[in-house]
Formats: structure tokens, C-alpha cells, sequence
């Protein structure tokens, strides 16, 4: 049943960000550390389970799929309520810093690649 | 009458306002990006660069702070895009991701969020430093905010900062947040973001969770979970990081 996949993806979220709290206050941060991270991890591993008993029927697979889908709808929505105009109006050292800051970060992200492929860096 | 009976159906039933407002947002997207650009560019960038254009619209009209949302008529906007949703559906995609790509690049994983706050940081301080501020602690909080806007004013109140200054760290790090959203389609194939090797390492070095959402939607939505996964980490390794080491650091340098 579809209610199924939506209950296993809920139950991923609410753990997963559950560890991610708990792990934030270990080490003694206010925030939450890693929580959809341990989410996606917890679903991929339960949604990869080798026992047959455990193998999500199509219906089930629905139930995920279709949050899944509804990702870009979401994530425009989500750009819908940025507050994008404290963003723009709070002077040019907010700008500056957040733009260089991303130039840089992209410009690393080839570096990264090219040293994680292991080395390839003849190319 | 008739406009306020509808206006009361509107914001009772805000969500489901919202999907028929969005489904409507992402359907002109997608005509204009059929239309005027051929499909050069993706349908998901427009209705992202769109919705940002109207979130700063709602925040000049409303002075709020949650964009188009502050409308009573969208506040369902502000719940349909809110966190809970997003991380809802971000999990969903991991839903039959790659776990070798994943298993891979675990090490260069992890080292692309170090080296991405520790980036973004310096970078953001150096910015303060170069409009003239000498206070390590303003330094630190601006730098911090260079990462996202959750490191900025939690490093900010640690350290005891202005509330201008932490409102300033919050500027950049919304800055940040919206230019990854717009650039990162622009310049994807420019830095090799196609692979999901690539995608784990950008959510790494970006770290801000909207950003790297929203980035990767416009680019490709099948890179998600990879970016998202470490871009997740980021956030919590900068609260740990900026107001501790790297402000450290930062009263040593100056």
C-alpha cells in the first residue's frame, strides 16, 4: 500500500534527523549534524534489505516515488520564500562575501573530482 | 462578496493553494523555457529563478522575511517550501541512489566539508577584513555567515557579536544560498558537476542545504541525493568549527 512507502520515508526523516540532534548536541554544536544524510542512508539500506520478506511491492515504491518526484515542485517553492530581498538589500560587503565565497567553492570542486578519481591528473 | 469567500477558501486551505500556485509557477516555466530558449535552459531553472524573483517581490511589498509567503493568500508557499517538506522529499531521492558512487568518494566526501567551511569561512573573513573591520569577533561571525546562514548567527551569538554584524553574516550567507541556486546550472559542465562523484563534492564545498537543493533541481535531479547527502554534514561541521578553531585562528592572524 501506498501509505507503506510514505510511513518508511517518514520514519527515515524522523530518525534520521533524530541522530543527527542528538549527534549535534555530543559535540556540543546547536544544530542539527547530518540529519537527512543519516535519513537517506537509513532508506537506502532499508530499502535494499537482501531478504525477500522485506522487498517494497511496487505500491510501496509508489509511496516514495511520488515524494520524490514532487522534489522540484518543493524546492520552487522553497526559492518562492527566500528572503531574498534581505539578501540583496543589506549592502555590498553581504554580497561580495557570499559571492566570493561561492566563486571559490566552485572553482574547487574540479580540483576535488579530478584528486578523488584517484589521481588522474594527467588529463 | 464573492472575492472574500474566495479569498477565505484561498487561506484556509493554504497548502493546497500552494500547489495549484506552484503547479501554475511551474508550468510557465516550462512553456518559456520550450519556447523562448528551446530548452537551453531547464524548465526547474526558471521556476527556481522565478520563484526567487518573487520571493524578493513578496519581501519588498511585505517587509517579511519569507519571501512570497508573507502574502496570507501564499503562506502555504512558506509551508509547501519550508524544511520539513524539502527534507522530506530530499530523503526521497535517495530512493534508489547509486550506493557505490556513494561507498566511492566517502573519504573525498567527508574532506570537501572541511574544506569547504574552512574555505567559505576565510574567504567571507577576508571580505570583512578588506571593508575594514578589525574585531576578530565580527570577522568570525561574517566569515561564518559566508558558510550558510545557520553558522553565521550561531557563531555569532557564541562569541557574543552586534546584532548587525550577525544580521550581516545572515545577508551573506542568504546570498550565498540564492547564487548557488542560479549558478550552479550556469556553470555545471564549466566545473564537471555530471557525475555523482562530482555532485557529493559540490554539496561538500557549497554546504548550504537550499542552495545545493535548489542547484542541483536546475541541473540535474538525478545528482540530488549525492549532493545533498554531504552537503548535509556541512552546516553542523561549520557551527563546530567557526566559532572554536577558526576564530582561534583569527585573533592569532590579527
Amino acid at each position: 500500500m501506498v501509505i507503506y512507502g510514505v510511513a518508511l520515508l517518514s520514519f527515515c526523516l524522523l530518525a534520521g534527523v533524530f541522530v543527527g540532534d542528538v549527534l549535534g548536541e555530543l559535540i556540543g554544536v546547536r544544530a542539527n549534524v547530518g540529519g537527512v544524510g543519516f535519513a537517506m542512508l537509513l532508506l537506502i539500506v532499508l530499502s535494499n534489505l537482501p531478504s525477500q520478506r522485506f522487498k517494497l511491492k511496487p505500491m510501496t515504491e509508489g509511496g516514495i516515488g511520488f515524494w520524490s518526484a514532487m522534489y522540484i515542485p518543493i524546492v520552487v517553492a522553497m526559492a518562492a520564500r527566500q528572503n531574498v530581498f534581505a539578501a540583496i538589500s543589506s549592502g555590498w560587503m553581504a554580497i561580495i562575501a557570499g559571492v566570493a565565497a561561492v566563486a571559490a567553492s566552485f572553482a574547487m570542486i574540479p580540483v576535488l573530482d579530478r584528486i578523488g578519481k584517484g589521481g588522474r591528473s594527467d588529463s | 462578496m464573492i472575492l472574500d469567500a474566495l479569498s477565505a477558501v484561498l487561506v484556509q486551505n493554504g497548502l493546497i493553494t500552494a500547489f495549484v500556485f506552484v503547479g501554475v509557477l511551474v508550468w510557465v516555466s516550462y512553456q518559456l523555457s520550450a519556447r523562448l530558449t528551446r530548452g537551453y535552459i531547464h524548465g526547474s531553472a526558471i521556476a527556481i529563478a522565478l520563484g526567487l524573483v518573487l520571493a524578493w517581490v513578496g519581501g519588498s511589498m511585505t517587509g517579511g522575511s519569507q519571501g512570497l509567503a508573507d502574502f496570507s493568500l501564499l503562506a502555504g508557499v512558506g509551508v509547501m517550501g519550508g524544511a520539513m517538506f524539502r527534507d522530506f522529499a530530499i530523503v526521497a531521492t535517495a530512493f534508489g541512489a547509486d550506493v557505490d558512487a556513494l561507498k566511492k568518494a566517502g573519504f573525498v566526501g567527508v574532506a570537501s566539508v572541511f574544506i569547504g567551511v574552512v574555505l567559505s569561512f576565510s574567504v567571507g573573513a577576508v571580505v570583512a577584513v578588506a571593508f575594514g573591520y578589525t574585531d576578530p569577533v565580527a570577522i568570525s561571525t561574517i566569515g561564518a555567515g559566508a558558510a550558510t546562514y545557520i553558522v553565521g548567527p550561531v557563531t555569532g551569538t557564541a562569541l557574543g557579536a552586534d546584532s548587525d554584524v550577525i544580521a550581516l553574516s545572515v545577508a551573506a550567507g542568504l546570498t550565498k544560498s540564492v547564487l548557488v541556486m542560479i549558478g550552479t546550472p550556469l556553470i555545471a559542465s564549466r566545473i564537471g558537476l555530471n557525475t555523482p562523484h562530482a555532485a557529493l563534492i559540490y554539496g561538500g564545498l557549497m554546504g548550504t542545504t537550499s542552495g545545493v537543493a535548489g542547484g542541483l533541481a536546475a541541473t540535474d535531479p538525478k545528482l540530488v541525493p549525492y549532493g545533498a547527502m554531504t552537503a548535509t554534514f556541512y552546516t553542523g561541521v561549520g557551527c563546530l568549527l567557526a566559532p572554536s578553531v577558526l576564530f582561534l585562528i583569527v585573533r592569532a592572524v590579527l
